[in-house]
């Protein structure tokens, strides 16, 4: 099946490639003592390297492609039959206790700098669920969803400065910011859809933070709110590595009740009228459904889950400035719901420890986090689109009519 | 006689300059299968996207008479510029011309979404799941079902609705239109790409829909056969205009209709 035109064709691009890098690769001029290096051996690895990547490459592709009837059907069975084991009850349950204990026992085997990027990650993993509802089921492609987080963590950041309130009140509060933020977004966005909704919540997510980098009187502007205040627990003044598991705690109940609700509200009518307006806009207002009301709702219930996530933020790093919300913030949750496979809980879940947690453990090769994270990225994509876990749609119980 | 379902007086759209409906009147009743015939661009879709809420007349009335359950006449209401899921929920359902299915949910929740605007429930019931949201869930499941079952697709129940062959895909469209409860059904060329046998049994299933679930249909179509068929009442248009209405009988045998299908003079037959 690998045939001779695929390895010509490797070799061309690996010539390709050698004739790319050339002037990098193989030429260094020290321009000290007037001398040209050739590095030859280089060039042979640079070829070499390339040959068998882009033979690999073309691999998996063919397969891929053959594989709509073979090789892709096996993994497609292969993912929905651990499904299935899962969806038993005999294995569903040890599985969760499995994961119950190794959530619990996390904080106290580790130290605090495993637990503190671990609270880190959980609340990506919110932020990609809260996201997941916009872009994953409404299929409104959101750019500026960090704009919602940092309105939640200057609620908290302000409040508390100013007025001394504390982190239980204004969780909520900041929620409820965030929806309010979310509809004031979805109001001139109604008509738009794509790339254009794209480029506008981009715009959105800009204004949000060069108004807090500038606003001084009301921001403190790049310098931040420094001294706010961490969580209470009913009083009790907490060690260091105490309040760091409370920390633990507390994310990993928001992420229990953020994956309850969105479960909850993905299998309802909204969630349903939510994936028809992904699917077909036109189709879904024929139906009867109210596109505007459906999309406000995305809106607004997406960034609650980023305005609560903002407070958290606030909390945990007890100082908060504009640096926190760039553009970086929203692809990156974008990312994790793209990755972990739109729509999917457990895929979003999945993505988001991978995403941050990934760069945490590979400090030793910081110089090339990126590059192997976009790599990453450009493999997914080609050879899963669908995501990590891809999502599969709900059976339901229904009554035959009696013959 | 009562009043017409359906009262198109003097509809007019104008696209800028090009006027797509000019004047057309258009009269449905109670329990009529209507057929809306023309030559390609007479704008028939253009009229269908007018009274479904998909384009805002420029001029003219769309009068609408709901037939209330209890058989009683209910009231006229006009319904210009109205949205599209507005005038869903007031009894008018329709299909599209190129399926427009949502396709990566299957074809029992596509039949679903159809429910939604009869039903009531939010955030508050979905989160809570408390026990009148679970039982209107259960109920529109149910309701959903039993519709494909009529429609004969309960053996694609939780399959995708993309997956589905093609003459499938077009009758999936008519149960989930069904779903919204209509008074009218709107069909956009439902016989569109289907085989003869297919559409031979297209023809069975609107008769049965009309006289079974007291629905009134208009269609858009162009196979003759099965136009010729089905309709009680033809309406023509040509160039936005409409030009004759009759039964099939009367149409079949209308000069102006033979000429705006088959041209000036047809010296052919003779």
């Amino acid at each position: 099946m690998m045939t001779f035109t695929e390895i010509k064709k490797s070799f061309l691009t690996s010539l390709w490639f050698m004739f790319l890098t050339f002037p990098i690769m193989v030429i260094r001029v020290n321009t000290i003592e007037k001398q040209v290096i050739w590095r030859w051996e280089n060039m042979w690895y640079v070829g070499i390297g390339s040959f068998l990547l882009s033979f690999v490459w073309r691999y998996f592709l063919r397969r891929k492609e053959r594989g709509n009837n073979h090789a892709n059907e096996h993994i497609a069975n292969m993912s929905s039959s651990i499904q299935r084991i899962f969806s038993r009850r005999r294995y569903k349950i040890p599985a969760m206790v499995a994961a119950a204990m190794t959530v619990a026992v996390f904080p106290f085997v580790m130290n605090s700098y495993q637990t503190n990027i671990m609270i880190t990650a959980l609340m990506y993993v919110m932020l990609g669920l809260g996201l997941n509802i916009v872009v994953g089921l409404a299929g409104l492609l959101d750019l500026g969803y960090v704009a919602f987080y940092a309105v939640g963590a200057y609620t908290y950041g302000l409040l508390n400065h100013h007025f001394g309130i504390g982190f239980w009140t204004v969780l909520p509060l900041g929620g409820a910011l965030g929806a309010l933020f979310g509809v004031l977004l979805g109001f001139p966005v109604l008509r738009l859809r794509g790339d254009y909704l794209a480029i506008v919540t981009l715009g959105f997510g800009e204004i949000i933070r060069l108004i807090l980098e500038n606003w001084n009187e009301f921001s403190y502007g790049p310098s931040g709110i420094a001294h706010i205040s961490k969580p209470s627990l009913f009083g009790i003044k907490l060690s260091f590595s105490g309040e760091i598991t409370y920390m633990y705690f507390l994310m990993i109940g928001m992420v229990c009740f953020t994956i309850f609700v969105v479960n909850r509200l993905q299998n309802s009518r909204i969630g349903r009228a939510w994936i028809a307006l992904r699917e077909d806009e036109v189709a879904c207002q024929a139906m009867g459904i109210d596109k505007t009301r459906t999309k406000l709702t995305a809106f607004a219930l997406g960034a609650t889950w980023a305005g609560m996530a903002g407070v958290i933020f606030a909390a945990k790093t007890t100082f908060i400035n504009p640096a926190s919300f760039t553009f970086m913030e929203s692809a990156m949750i974008l990312s994790i719901v793209v990755l972990g496979g739109m729509g999917s809980i457990p895929g979003v879940i999945i993505a988001a420890l991978f995403l941050i947690l990934l760069p945490e453990y590979l400090r030793a090769f910081s110089d090339y986090r990126m590059l192997l994270f976009g790599a990453i990225m450009v493999i997914m994509m080609v050879f899963r689109p669908q995501g990590i876990i891809a999502t599969v749609r709900r059976n339901y119980n229904f009554k035959k009519a009696e013959n | 006689m009562a009043d017409p379902l359906l009262n198109v007086q003097n509809l007019t759209m104008d696209f800028g300059g090009l006027r797509a409906l000019d004047h057309v009147n258009i009269d449905i009743q109670q329990n009529e299968i209507i057929a809306l015939i023309g030559p390609n661009g007479a704008g028939k879709t253009t009229f269908f996207n007018c009274i479904t809420g998909i384009y805002t007349p420029t001029g003219g009335d769309i009068l609408i008479t709901a037939p209330l359950r209890s058989g009683a006449a209910s009231k006229t209401e006009r319904i210009n510029g109205l949205k599209p899921n507005q005038v869903t929920e007031k009894g008018m359902a329709r299909t599209f011309q190129n399926i427009r299915l949502f396709p990566n949910m299957t074809v029992l929740e596509n039949v679903m979404i159809g429910r939604h605007c009869r039903t009531r429930s939010g955030i508050l019931g979905a989160v809570l799941r408390n026990h009148t949201m679970v039982r209107e869930e259960q109920a529109v499941v149910d309701a959903s079902y039993q519709i494909l079952e009529k429609i004969g697709l309960s053996r694609f129940v939780n399959d995708l609705a993309k997956n589905l062959p093609y003459g499938a895909q077009r009758r999936l469209e008519i149960a989930r239109a069904l779903a919204t409860e209509p008074f009218l059904l709107l069909l956009d060329e439902p016989a569109a790409g289907m085989n003869p046998h297919e559409t031979l049994e297209l023809d069975t299933l609107i008769t049965r829909i009309r006289n079974e679930e007291k629905v009134s249909i208009l269609l858009i179509e162009h196979d003759m056969k099965l136009v010729m068929s089905l309709s009680d009442r033809i309406f023509v248009m040509d160039y936005g205009k409409k030009i004759a209405q009759g039964t099939p009988e009367e149409i079949r045998n209308n000069p102006m209709v033979i000429k705006a299908y088959l041209g000036e003079e047809c010296d052919v037959e003779s």
